[in-house]
């Protein structure tokens, strides 16, 4: 096959979208495995869901790969520690989220791991575990959507039985400026990888997988070409390169031309989507029998000393993975969890990594402010990037009279929260906050109706 | 021309007078039939438009009022007793008189007393930095301090005070409207009674935090540490999630509790500061006293025989103030009997929590 022709054949999303700096400082650096830190910090609600149940209590021993929270109710999720030592005790701390959550903090002593875990770096390719049977062991393993959401993927590949899916996507995408996490890991981990979707295409039953990748991760694209020429069923994508191109709607629009209805789900056009890092979660639960207890990490910005990416354990505080990299650098203004677009800014750096944790970029202080906010000029910048089809500044206007309903029936419930109406503002309205808190306030009357 | 022009207002006129039959006839046919008290009533109210009353606005109170004839579970805030009155007079019936309220602040997380824990760049809206994270302070409990309040109060009676950040209420003002209290999406506005000396007696933090934590985070925040449940006679003190909460109802004002009060939680709006700081001085010259009378005992114990014991003129007007104090709480005490029944009787209404 030409690479050149698959270079050039990039499909997109057409509707909206933004071109920020793509900043992959980190695209040429290997993953480097970090030690475990000290004392790790699990919280229980490191997922969408409810809470897991504390199974553990002060003064217990734990060994990596224990089970430390149940999951409450199907949509849940079940918490392994990530370190061995000893449970020193159970309180309200601060997550990603910015709000003190119920969490397990664990001294750590000596690396015992549960025997049962396979830790060789061996491939095994045959599958031999049936559907239902995958799908429990990822259950079991507390595997969740590595890409943001973290949406549990048990959940997500239980797919209703009057829904028909006919095409898995792999999102690889990363279409966030400055994280390289899923680079990386396609890079480095293909094998794997490709076993992985093998895993999830018997899982649903599908024949059909591809692999969507943007078009700046040339040699991902190439690596996995090659690797997929012989698999049947599985096919790379090449997409150009705009945010948000890794949305899941985005993806699905790019590579098969489907258009998800307005409040339905991929699976309402018989696509799933999944993470690349998810995937690799799949394999290694599934083949390898070693639940979710760490994940690759981006750790970034343009003044760090050694930017990298880094395999860390869950529970990790973040001031152990900038200790790694070099420190916290002078006139640092914003540490933020996530990519520059959708990421979200910490407030203290004991905060541990969570599962859904892709990267943590450090911004300067120069950069990190928002600039003054001007009146709305009526421009239509926001409208014409929406890449939902939205009007951003109607939304905003709407939230600010406290007019929810109005904004419910202009479907703000479809905005994806990228961030791009924003980005594009000349005059730097804050206009996702707003629209975020129209949702919030949607969602909220929702639940209290009910 | 003239032709044209007659014609013209010939036309014109009669499609006039055509149009003003069929107006005519129409207007009688849909009339809209409504009780000439609504609009009397709706001339009463203060036009203000608020929703303080419950109703989306004037017009749906009046309609309201006129429809049940009562005014036992309807109130205009802002009018207060005196528009109650008025509607009362127009439709007949008994007026009903209600306390006024007024809007309270509960947190004193000042900038001197809450330090701040990193810096806000979002959107200036109290609701969007709440449903960011926990507030730039290490209390997530407390004052946001981005004035939604104040944004959304009809009246002026709200504005930030530049020096501690905090909202401060304009007491003359506010008609307990309820929109601010609605609107803070950390829950600390109140209303409280008026009362009739103009005081209130209050916990001025909501931080639920053990503690431990809250020690660190605010120098004013409220520890649950039971000190004013201890002073209080009146069960008025709740002390749960180490946050004490005083019930109005029942509060009798004796200021017992603002003075044992440490970490100065405990507010006292309206009650002059003299009179606390009298009251300390009093307190603190009994547990003097006492301690004093505990040491003389015990020295006496040990040295039986020593009588002669030096009192100076002013351990003397001490101990005549502290004799005089006693014999005052003990006539307390005996009033509080009957007021202690008052309060037992009161108690399965107190329970309920208050909607006003």
């Amino acid at each position: 096959m030409n690479l050149l022709s698959i270079f050039n054949n990039t499909k997109s999303f057409e509707m909206g979208g933004v071109h920020p700096a793509e900043n992959k400082l980190t695209a040429d650096e290997p993953i480097q495995v970090l030690p475990p830190p000290d004392a790790a910090v699990i919280h229980v609600a490191q997922h969408i869901g409810a809470p897991a149940t504390i199974t553990v209590t002060e003064g217990q021993k734990v060994r990596v790969g224990d089970v430390i929270a149940n999951h409450t109710g199907y949509v849940s999720s079940n918490i392994h520690s990530s370190v061995s030592g000893t449970v020193e005790n159970i309180e309200n701390l601060l997550d990603t989220s910015g709000f003190k959550k119920t969490a397990i903090s664990i001294r750590v002593e000596g690396d015992e791991w549960l025997p049962e875990i396979d830790r060789t770096p061996d491939l095994i390719s045959e599958i031999k575990l049936s559907s239902e049977e995958i799908i429990e062991r990822i259950h079991a393993s507390g595997v969740v959507g590595l890409g943001g959401a973290a949406f549990p993927s048990h959940v997500k590949l239980n797919v209703p039985k009057d829904k028909v899916i006919d095409h898995l996507l792999l999102n690889g995408v990363e279409c966030e400026p400055y994280l390289t996490a899923d680079h990386r890991l396609m890079l480095e981990k293909p094998e794997e990888l490709i076993i992985g979707i093998r895993v999830l295409m018997k899982a649903l039953n599908v024949d059909k997988a591809i692999i969507g990748i943007e078009n700046n991760k040339r040699d991902a694209i190439q690596l996995l070409t090659e690797l997929t020429e012989d698999e049947e069923g599985i096919g790379v994508q090449a997409l150009e390169v705009k945010y948000p191109q890794g949305g899941e709607k985005q993806l699905i629009k790019a590579v098969l031309g489907r258009e998800v209805p307005s409040g339905g789900l991929p699976a309402d056009v018989g696509v799933l989507v999944q993470n690349v890092g998810t995937t690799l979660a799949v394999y290694e639960a599934v083949q390898k029998n070693k639940p979710l207890v760490d994940r690759i990490t981006t750790l970034t910005g343009v003044d760090v000393t050694k930017p990298g990416n880094y395999l860390v354990r869950i529970g990790t505080p973040i001031r152990d993975l900038i200790n790694a990299s070099g420190g916290v650098p002078e006139h640092t203004g914003k540490i933020v969890s996530g990519g520059p677009m959708m990421g979200k800014a910490l407030p203290d750096l004991l905060v541990p990594i969570a599962k859904a944790t892709s990267g943590i970029l450090l911004i300067p202080e120069s950069e990190s402010r928002r600039a003054e906010e001007y009146n709305c000029v009526r421009c239509g910048k926001c409208v014409e990037v929406c890449p939902m089809g939205l009007e951003p500044y109607l939304l905003m206007t709407l939230s600010q009279g406290h007019n929810h309903d109005k904004s419910e029936k202009e479907n703000v419930l479809d905005c994806i929260e990228c961030g791009s109406c924003a980005f594009t503002c000349p005059s730097n309205r804050p206009l996702l906050d707003w629209i975020r808190l129209s949702k919030n306030n949607i969602r909220k009357a929702k639940t209290a109706k009910a | 021309m003239s032709e044209s022009v007659l014609y013209t207002v010939m036309i014109l006129s009669a499609l006039g007078a055509v149009a003003a039959v069929i107006l005519y006839f129409v207007s009688k046919k849909f009339y809209v039939k409504e009780d000439p008290r609504i609009a009397q009533v709706e001339d009463v109210l203060p036009a203000t438009n608020c929703g303080g009353c419950g109703y989306p606005g004037c017009n749906a109170f009046a309609n309201a009022v006129v429809e049940q004839q009562d005014l036992s579970s309807l109130h205009c805030p802002v009018g207060g007793n005196d528009v109650m009155k008025e509607v009362a007079d127009v439709l007949g019936i008994e007026a009903v008189e209600k306390d006024p309220y007024v809007a309270v602040i509960r947190c004193s997380g000042s900038f001197n007393n809450r330090k701040k824990t990193n810096q806000y760049d979002g959107a200036s809206n109290c609701q969007i930095a709440a449903q960011l994270y926990s507030g730039d302070t290490a209390c997530a409990y407390g004052c946001v301090g981005l004035s939604d309040c104040v944004d959304v109060c009809d009246f002026d009676a709200m504005y930030m005070d530049e020096v501690t950040g905090l909202p401060v209420v304009i007491e003359d003002k506010c008609t307990a409207c309820n929109a601010c209290v609605t609107e803070c999406p950390k829950d600390i506005i109140e209303l409280m009674p008026v009362g009739k000396k103009n005081q209130r007696i209050y916990v001025a933090c909501v931080n639920e935090d053990p503690n431990s934590i809250a020690r660190d985070i605010c120098s004013v925040a409220c520890t649950g540490c039971s000190d004013c449940l201890e002073q209080c006679k009146f069960d008025a003190i709740i002390v749960e999630n180490d946050l004490a909460y005083v019930d109005q109802e029942k509060c009798k004002q004796c200021l017992k509790c603002v003075d044992v009060c440490e970490v100065r939680s405990m507010h006292s709006d309206g009650v002059p500061e003299e009179k606390i700081d009298r009251m300390r001085e009093l307190r603190l010259k009994r547990e003097a006293k006492e301690k004093a009378k505990r040491e003389a005992a015990a020295q006496a114990t040990s040295e039986a025989d020593d009588v002669a014991v030096a009192v100076s003129p002013h351990d003397e007007k001490v101990a005549k103030i502290a004799a005089a104090k006693a014999r005052a709480a003990e006539r307390k005490s005996a009033n509080t009997k009957t007021t202690g029944q008052e309060v037992i009787s009161n108690k399965p209404k107190g329970d309920q929590p208050s909607e006003n």
